[in-house]
């Protein structure tokens, strides 16, 4: 069972948890993006996301299903992610999974995040003291 | 034909709107698009990569494009 949400409110992480829990689940695997107070040395001071809402939740399903094809114990699958602006210790993303033992939670939560920062339509730009940036929009 | 493209994060802010009206030749690929608006807005070549979406999906260079499709100019995503 997949979930996937795309939020300009802050993501309530219990109840994302809650989500994914399953009688058959041994394991359930989080990751939690949060906001940096620093970027490449740089403090930051704010996060704006923004998204191409329609693509991104298609491309997020997308990400979770492959997940679900390559670890078919997968019980679970709960992907949220916000927009808008965020501030030091905001959470940006949760990923979590259930699965009947931890091996395969921990290599699923990872494929997830990662194929989820290569893929999904969202883009952030960082806010300094004294300018902004859009992140890894120039090599 | 006329195509709508919609704009996003970095490419809205180069172009300085969130959509565009293009008129193309019928068939129009992907690559060709993408050589025209470089051309028209040389920032846009500076970007780490540029990608076309078609109805929510990435399109491949050789792809064609036509008025019904939603298109979209997807420039490097940092999400997460």
């Amino acid at each position: 069972m997949i979930h996937i949400d795309l939020t300009d409110q802050p993501i309530d992480v219990a109840a994302a948890l809650r989500t994914v829990e399953d009688d058959g689940a041994g394991a359930i695997n989080t990751f939690i993006g949060a906001v940096r107070n620093k970027s490449t040395g740089r403090p930051v001071v704010r996060l704006e996301y923004e998204a191409y809402d329609s693509m991104a939740l298609h491309q997020l399903r997308k990400v979770a299903e492959q997940a679900v094809e390559q670890w078919p114990m997968l019980k679970k699958v709960t992907v949220i992610h916000r927009k808008g602006t965020l501030y030091i210790g905001d959470v940006a993303v949760v990923v979590a999974v259930s699965t009947p033992h931890r091996a395969e939670s921990f290599a699923a939560c990872q494929y997830i995040i990662d194929t989820l920062k290569q893929v999904v339509t969202i883009w952030k730009k960082e806010f300094y003291e004294d300018g902004d940036v859009w992140v890894a929009a120039h090599p | 034909m006329n195509l709508k493209i919609a704009l996003f994060g970095i490419a809205r802010e180069i172009v300085g709107q969130s959509a565009l009206e293009v008129s193309a030749p019928e068939g129009q690929s992907v690559q060709a698009l993408l050589a025209g608006l470089r051309e028209q807005y040389p920032a846009l070549g500076r970007l780490s990569s540029l990608a076309v979406a078609v109805n929510n999906e990435y399109a491949e260079d050789g792809a064609t494009l036509s008025e019904r499709d939603e298109i979209a100019l997807i420039p490097p995503v940092s999400g997460g």
